[in-house]
């Protein structure tokens, strides 16, 4: 916000950062030698819808703009307990989820609801079971970081796993340095 | 992007501009005053200025504890932290500290002298009356002042409305006292109530015009809430839900919550009584209209 702003009484919107998205490609490497974790096959994007037209609301419309070249299954879409929007998509392989999240992200972009990205999710699982548990990778679409969240049971996380991820994958994603950012998603749609 | 179009709303800024001028010109009516009167006004505005550094340094929890609210953690108040939470990412801005005032008027607040001492907090009766997208569009007001640091605006707005009331208590104590004082200090007795009569209507004029500028702070933090929750329409119907339940609570119960009322998300005396020209908060049709005119700008 700068001087104008204040006194004018006015607040810019923020648009997503979607540059370091791609680095996930990279960092499963070592999440998967370090961590014995692998891709769960799944993705999520959460975001809201709004009211107008170039916010579109209906669900039919926002999987339309989407023009995913998929089947249908592969794609969900489905409103959470806050009112915000899960999109959610399957794919065994890690680097065309990240594709297809970053071209769903462009296509929200491009119709004006860029300001209502709030995250992308790519869930892990562990590739010998059982093993340490589930985690999932966030990415925090304004702030361009990401973080690991392990959620155990009803609203519980595993910190000191998400803290040993943060540890193994500083060097090679932007992690979010304020924990206070690392929010919590329960009950996310995405395994 | 065509959007962002949609983040200015320039008769606004045009208003605010001109309030913001008027009060910028009686700083300086009244720093002419001040130096007429010579010796002691130095004094005068050191303590002023001292006044409004505290208020401005302090003016969190001074509202907090004139509110009975304190703070909550995330395990007490999940529901509002998760709204919060998500709202501060979306507009990526610091999160500020959350906090329950233990009342039944239905109400909201944003205090704290900048974002990161910022404390946005809500009463009991806001929380158990509305559904959580009202609710989340009243936080995201909230969230808004203190985006455009509303208590720091607002601060130095009212200051010269309290510097000219310090001057004028000073020119008439020096006024009384020159009086009895010997035939050398006629003349200076005489400046003296033209420089009490001049800080008086300085005092009346800003106060109008400060009013005013909370009014369009009002009007923008409505705005800029709007735009981050994508929904003009969960805010009208919140506001809505809260005036149409205020007006239903007795009086006396609001009296005490009075001094709160420049930070409230709607002012707690309720009633078309008080005159718009002297009321920190624009009217409930002002502000629908407003919103009104946002919905359509947003569907083009």
């Amino acid at each position: 916000m700068g001087l104008r702003d204040i006194l004018a009484g006015r607040t810019k919107q923020v648009q997503p950062k979607l540059d370091n998205l791609f680095a996930l490609t990279q960092a499963a490497i070592t999440l998967e030698t370090s961590l014995d974790l692998i891709t769960s096959g799944q993705a999520g994007l959460l975001f809201k819808a709004g009211s107008g037209s170039d916010t579109i609301t209906a669900d039919a419309d926002i999987l339309a703009l989407l023009n995913f070249d998929l089947k249908a299954e592969d794609v969900t879409l489905s409103t959470d307990a806050m009112g915000f929007k899960w999109l959610v998509v399957k794919d065994p392989d890690l680097s065309s989820l990240v594709t297809r999240i970053h071209g769903a992200n462009t296509a929200l972009v491009e119709n004006g609801l860029g300001a209502r990205l709030l995250c992308a999710v790519f869930g892990f699982v562990d590739k010998t079971p059982p093993g340490e548990g589930d985690v999932r990778m966030i990415y925090l679409l304004k702030q361009g970081t990401w973080y690991p969240f392990a959620p155990t049971g009803k609203e519980n996380r595993n910190n000191e796993l998400e803290l040993r991820v943060k540890a193994f994958l500083e060097t090679e994603l932007p992690m979010e340095k304020d924990l206070g950012r690392w929010m919590a998603l329960w009950d996310l749609p995405v395994n | 992007m065509a959007r962002n179009k949609v983040e200015v709303d320039h008769g606004l800024t045009f208003r605010m501009f001109l309030v913001g001028l008027g009060l910028v010109l009686l700083y300086a009516i009244l720093g002419g005053v001040a130096l007429r009167m010579g010796v002691g006004m130095p004094m005068v505005i050191g303590f002023g200025a001292i006044l409004l550094a505290a208020q401005y340094y302090f003016s969190g929890p001074i509202a907090m504890f004139s509110m009975r609210a304190h703070e909550v953690t995330p395990e007490e108040e999940p529901r509002l932290h998760q709204i919060i939470d998500r709202l501060c990412l979306l507009a990526d801005m610091p999160k500020p500290k959350v906090g329950i005032a233990e009342m039944d008027i239905p109400n909201a607040f944003a205090t704290g002298r900048n974002p990161k001492a910022a404390v946005v907090c809500a009463t009991r009766g806001i929380m158990s009356r509305l559904d959580d997208e009202q609710l989340e569009a009243v936080l995201a007001h909230e969230l808004s002042h203190v985006a455009h640091r509303d208590v720091a605006v607002m601060t130095i707005a009212s200051g010269v409305g309290m510097l000219a009331g310090l001057v004028s208590r000073m020119a008439m104590w020096g006024a009384m006292f020159s009086g009895g004082n010997n035939d050398r200090n006629n003349n200076s007795g005489a400046a003296e109530m033209v420089a009490w009569l001049v800080s008086i209507v300085i005092y009346f004029v800003a106060f109008i015009l400060t009013m005013a500028l909370s009014r369009y702070r009002e009007l923008s933090a409505d705005r800029s809430g709007a735009i981050l929750i994508g929904k003009p329409s969960a805010l009208a119907s919140a506001l809505v839900t809260i005036t149409g339940d205020m007006g239903r609570i007795p009086r006396t119960d609001l009296r005490r919550a009075e001094n709160g009322n420049a930070f409230f998300f709607v002012p707690a005396l309720a009633g078309g009584t008080a005159a718009t020209l002297f009321s920190s908060h624009p009217s409930l049709e002002v502000r629908l209209a407003a919103l009104n005119k946002l919905e359509r700008e947003l569907n083009g």
